[in-house]
């Protein structure tokens, strides 16, 4: 960038910029005429030690040239380590050394590549204030009609305008060709109503309560007081969606003193002998509400510290969380093993739009 | 066993022989059986068989003088103390072993601290308890070796224990000043007696849902967590984007605001 060059506005490389002499810069809100403006009152320029001193701007380069030295000795260690260290498979902790190493080479060379050209610019490139006006963003006038020329010239020579066949045929082709992708990201929407899965889990009448992750099923003198089962329904290993369906039915089972428990009267049957299954997923946004306390009867949920009172059908006593945890009543079949009742009577997790 | 005639007794002169070979082996069969059967079928039992009256008696002593006053002369609690029919001598030997007992102050949790007895008391204590009524026993050294399923052993952990101990088993807080205290380092006939037993606000893992091979690989993880450092280099405590988030925050972006400031500064 030329210094006091203020006759001109140079734009490196802008041949057009070259051609005229203008006085006003156009095309900008404030047209300022060339050298016109006020110093606003900076300090004056100071000068730089490396500027007075030779020997200072000589040890300066030396930096700056040891800088992309030593950036050249890291590239080169990241390679003799990648090869000193090589990736063992079934080695973990040989990954972690190959790529502490390999990280750390690369780093410093780029890292000294980037330090080495700022000390440069700071020090030793040219330093001082200088007046530089904006580039006209309008072209002159034959400019724009050349340009208007080579258009007027295309469409005569391909006859895109007269050819009405391909004009029309063309356009429509390009209106028609993204509907593929608008068909293919249709796709990406559920395939069922997305409410209706909400509201429904695959627990349902006499499904068993099943150990995770072992799968077995849970008599109900398995279950001893104070203890704490990790459920699954017995019908999720077969299904399609084993994550999805999870994540909606798992659900945490607890002994209580059958005296500890508050149980209303629409809920009498729901628990058996004092053991009572609830969701695990918070009402609040979702996250799996296992932190359990055994004498307190509190279930803690560990992202924002909501709290359910198991002994009171889980309600709500503290944090963000508006509604208690979904009860899934359960009972015992005639081998003694545990069974639910029916699905949870509400939906499970978060509140959405349609849940009423 | 055949029936034995004096001839063969007297050529062989073995005491398989004797005329009380039969009534000796008998005996010996029984009793064998017995005590295999004892020790099989629960470990509490097997506990209460080994117990010597005087160390149950040394216990009572100890007990009387340590831990009475909250827990009562009987061991039946009293407003300070919960009741201690019933809890087992692996609940003795986890809450003495490990120091959380005797309690140096009524809190939220006890804390765990140098036990403040030797191996030989706690015995001796775990021992009176048991007497008491049957509880969970010390755990067979077979199932603290901490060479069984790793990996079963993490997806059981991650299941029951992760959600307050932490997937890498460094803590985490509960209610009310209340904690899941860090695993690291715990002796693994702790981790088992906790398992069983659910002390504090700590739920109850028993055998029906945990069975011992699950206790026994859920430990083999423990320790392999023990043993591996992190593959992931500094794990920062393991605390996941608490330590983590510090860390960058105050390194991270230090770092790139003394930068930027270096960058813009003039020289000199």
């Amino acid at each position: 960038m030329a210094q006091h060059d203020s006759e001109h506005d140079i734009a490196a490389g802008s041949e057009l910029d070259t051609v005229a002499e203008r006085t006003v810069s156009a095309g900008t809100a404030v047209a300022v005429p060339s050298g016109a403006f006020e110093n606003p009152g900076s300090p004056p320029d100071r000068i730089r030690a490396t500027d007075l001193d030779p020997k200072k701007e000589k040890t300066a380069e030396r930096r700056v040239g040891g800088l992309f030295l030593f950036s050249i000795a890291a590239s080169i260690f990241a390679i003799v380590a990648y090869i000193i260290f090589p990736i063992v498979p079934g080695d973990l902790s040989s990954v972690r050394l190959n790529n502490l190493f390999l990280g750390l080479g690369i780093s410093l060379a780029l890292i000294s590549i980037g330090l080495g050209s700022i000390y440069w610019a700071k020090n030793l490139m040219k330093d001082g204030e200088w007046e530089e006006h904006r580039h006209p963003t309008r072209g002159r006038e034959e400019t724009r009609e050349a340009a208007a020329e080579v258009f007027r010239l295309g469409n005569e020579e391909s006859g895109f305008g007269r050819r009405a066949l391909i004009r029309r045929s063309l356009i429509g082709a390009l209106v028609v060709s993204p509907l593929p992708a608008v068909v293919m990201f249709r796709d990406l929407a559920p395939a069922a109503d997305p409410v209706a899965l909400l509201k429904s889990t695959v627990w349902d009448k006499n499904v068993r309560l099943m150990r995770d992750p072992s799968n077995t099923p849970i008599k109900a003198s398995d279950v001893t007081l104070g203890s704490v089962f990790h459920v699954i329904p017995e019908t999720l290993a077969n299904s399609e969606h084993y994550i999805e369906d999870k994540a909606k039915a798992a659900v945490l089972l607890m002994r209580l003193k059958p005296e500890d428990l508050h149980v209303s009267a629409d809920r009498a049957d729901w628990n058996y002998q004092g053991i009572v299954a609830y969701s695990k997923i918070c009402t609040h946004v979702g996250c799996p509400v296992a932190l359990a306390e055994q004498h307190t009867h509190h279930l803690l949920c560990p992202c924002h510290q909501s709290q359910f009172d198991i002994s009171h059908e889980a309600k709500v006593i503290f944090g963000p969380a508006k509604r208690p945890l979904p009860q899934l009543p359960i009972t015992v079949d005639s081998q003694g093993y545990l069974v639910a009742r029916s699905d949870f009577h509400e939906p499970v997790g978060p509140s959405f739009w349609e849940r009423s | 066993m055949r029936t034995k005639s004096s001839t063969d007794a007297r050529r062989r002169q073995t005491g398989r022989r004797h005329p009380l070979a039969s009534i000796a082996l008998i005996t010996i069969g029984l009793l064998s059986t017995g005590g295999a059967y004892a020790l099989l079928t629960t470990t509490a039992s097997a506990e209460t068989t080994t117990a010597t009256q005087q160390s149950i008696s040394e216990g009572q002593k100890l007990f009387a003088a340590n831990c009475a006053t909250c827990h009562g002369m009987t061991a039946a609690g009293t407003e300070h103390g919960p009741s201690l029919y019933g809890v087992g001598a692996a609940s003795v030997d986890f809450q003495m072993g490990t120091g959380r007992m005797p309690l140096a102050f009524q809190g939220p949790q006890g804390a765990q601290k140098p036990p403040q007895f030797t191996q030989q008391q706690i015995d001796d204590v775990a021992a009176y308890i048991a007497s008491l009524a049957p509880g969970p026993g010390i755990p067979d050294e077979k199932w603290l070796t901490g060479d069984s399923n790793t990996a079963l052993g993490g997806e059981l952990f991650r299941v029951n224990c992760a959600m307050c101990h932490n997937v890498a088993g460094a803590g985490g807080a509960l209610t009310e000043g209340k904690f899941a205290p860090a695993l690291k380092g715990v002796e693994a006939r702790h981790i088992y007696e906790a398992m069983v037993t659910g002390p504090q606000n700590m739920p109850v893992f028993s055998d029906t849902n945990l069975t011992p091979q699950d206790k026994a690989d859920i430990i083999s993880y423990l320790k392999f967590l023990d043993e591996n450092e992190s593959v992931g280099g500094y794990s920062l405590g393991s605390l996941g984007p608490v330590s983590e988030g510090l860390f960058i925050w105050i390194f991270g972006l230090g770092a790139i605001v003394g930068v930027t400031i270096w960058i813009t500064a003039r020289p000199n």
